[in-house]
């Protein structure tokens, strides 16, 4: 793969709007039924960096990103991007889901199908695909891609979009450490080219790699927000405690 | 009337000569129910599209009636379009009674509701999985409806043919408003209808061949088109 961080006027076409960071929740709720599967979160993120989002599994991790994104209503609460709500933002962020959503069309159809659809620079879908190392596979089916070459193929669309804010779910579950390497390297280029990123992972490993600041979810709660340079070395909740020593968090 | 044996080769020998008679009444055939075949598509396929990704009320009596069309009496849908393009009908000024063009609209009233149902199904199941994606790239009903013919378009080419197959074999309609008139709106079924009554079962025979080779031909030509879209994993 190469590096393509030389290539941004290639890669991004972003228009200059007002800026949808920082980002302020605020008393968040989400209940299904009698249970609320978040319960008060309440969280800023700033305008640069990466954000990564850990927590045992049923934490509320994925249902949080769907909610900054706009994908889905709060029971009660405040999502605010800088003074929009999450829908009137949502197409200037872009979600990587943790099992890539792939159409039936081949890879370079799947770049053209979203640069078409917003409006982009179809010019643009070759220095994407070597940006994410699939260029010779442009004529493939995309569903016959490997699991990593199908969630880099993901986040080239994703990047399609040219996102102020990238959002990740799990996107390296499941992949090879090479793969895993690719995804973080297309992320962390990203992030240099100013995107801001917000990543969820139970890969401790990769979150120390990742992460300028840390979210620590437990039961739909906050347990835990701050620089990762403090969150690894010294967590201050018993459940972030735990899950980095390895213990069972439920 | 002929003993199965003789009619069976009499019927043989009119395929295999090409008779002028019954190629044309092969050609009407086929040119009546493909052309209702991509009518009933146009407005089928968006319209299954719509109601597969839409929410509204009263969605679920939307359903019911689509799944309930899809069992149409071909002889009330003849009836019906008889009744509208007959000289006193509300159409009748347009003449079209007795012509291939009323067996066009009785067969397209046929099978719309056939193709609405089955695409909604096949969309309905396909928007279940793309639907957060295209969501998160604030995507347009347009946009929306567009994609999932588009990548639905193998599944769909079987709802296509569900169609044709219901158009070309059904005779009920066909016969109230084309009358079954030689050389004018005379289609397989038709003439196999007449022709078994008349007791000449080789030209019945012969266009019952023909029925069945075209029904086997297309089944063929969608599977081996389904099979090698799998293989590329587009259907």
């Amino acid at each position: 793969m190469r590096d393509t961080l030389a290539m941004t006027s290639a890669l991004t076409g972003r228009a200059p709007g007002s800026p949808i960071l920082p980002l302020a929740v605020r008393d968040l709720v989400l209940r299904f039924g009698d249970t609320a599967v978040l319960d008060g979160v309440t969280l800023d993120l700033g305008p640069a960096g990466c954000t990564v989002v850990m927590g045992p599994n049923g934490s509320g991790k994925s249902l949080l990103l769907k909610l900054l994104h706009g994908l889905m209503r709060p029971t009660s609460g405040t999502i605010d991007w800088a003074g929009r709500a999450p829908a009137e933002v949502t197409a200037r962020q872009a979600l990587v889901f943790q099992k890539p959503v792939l159409l039936r069309r081949s890879v370079a159809a799947n770049i053209d199908f979203v640069l078409k659809a917003r409006g982009g620079d179809r010019a643009r879908r070759a220095a994407l695909l070597d940006h994410v190392g699939l260029a010779h596979k442009a004529g493939q089916p995309a569903r016959l891609l490997s699991g990593g070459e199908a969630q880099r193929l993901a986040l080239a669309r994703a990047l399609a979009t040219d996102p102020e804010v990238l959002f990740l779910d799990e996107p390296t579950a499941s992949l090879d450490p090479a793969s895993v390497l690719a995804i973080e390297a297309i992320v962390g280029a990203a992030r240099a080219r100013g995107t801001r990123i917000v990543f969820v992972t139970h890969d401790i490993g990769q979150a120390r790699r990742m992460a300028d600041d840390v979210v620590f979810l437990h039961r739909g709660r906050v347990a835990e927000h701050g620089p990762a340079a403090g969150f690894f070395p010294e967590p201050q909740s018993a459940a972030a405690r735990d899950y980095l020593n390895g213990r069972i968090v439920v | 009337m002929q003993n199965l044996g003789d009619a069976f080769g009499l019927a043989v020998a009119l395929v295999v000569s090409g008779d002028a008679d019954l190629l044309e009444i092969v050609a009407l055939s086929l040119r009546v129910s493909l052309t209702a075949t991509a009518i009933a598509c146009l407005i089928g396929l968006p319209l299954g599209a719509l109601v597969a990704i839409g929410r509204f009320p009263g969605r679920n009596a939307v359903l019911i009636v689509m799944n309930a069309l899809m069992g149409l009496p071909p002889v009330v849908v003849g009836l019906l379009v008889y009744l509208h393009l007959s000289r006193s009908g509300p159409l009748g000024f347009l003449g079209l009674l007795y012509t291939p063009t009323a067996m066009i609209i009785a067969q397209t009233i046929l099978i719309a509701p056939i193709v609405a149902a089955l695409s909604r199904q096949v969309l309905e199941d396909l928007h279940a999985e793309y639907a957060e994606q295209f969501r998160s790239l604030c995507l347009t009903r347009l946009q929306t409806v567009r994609a999932l013919i588009w990548d639905a378009r193998y599944s769909l080419l079987t709802v296509g043919l569900a169609g044709f197959g219901r158009a070309v074999a059904e005779v009920g309609a066909v016969i109230i408003v084309g009358g079954n008139i030689d050389h004018l709106t005379r289609v397989m079924t038709t003439a196999i209808a007449l022709e078994t009554s008349k007791g000449d079962l080789a030209l019945a025979l012969a266009l019952g061949i023909v029925l069945l080779v075209i029904a086997l031909g297309v089944n063929a030509a969608v599977h081996s088109v389904r099979v090698t879209a799998a293989r590329q994993a587009y259907a």
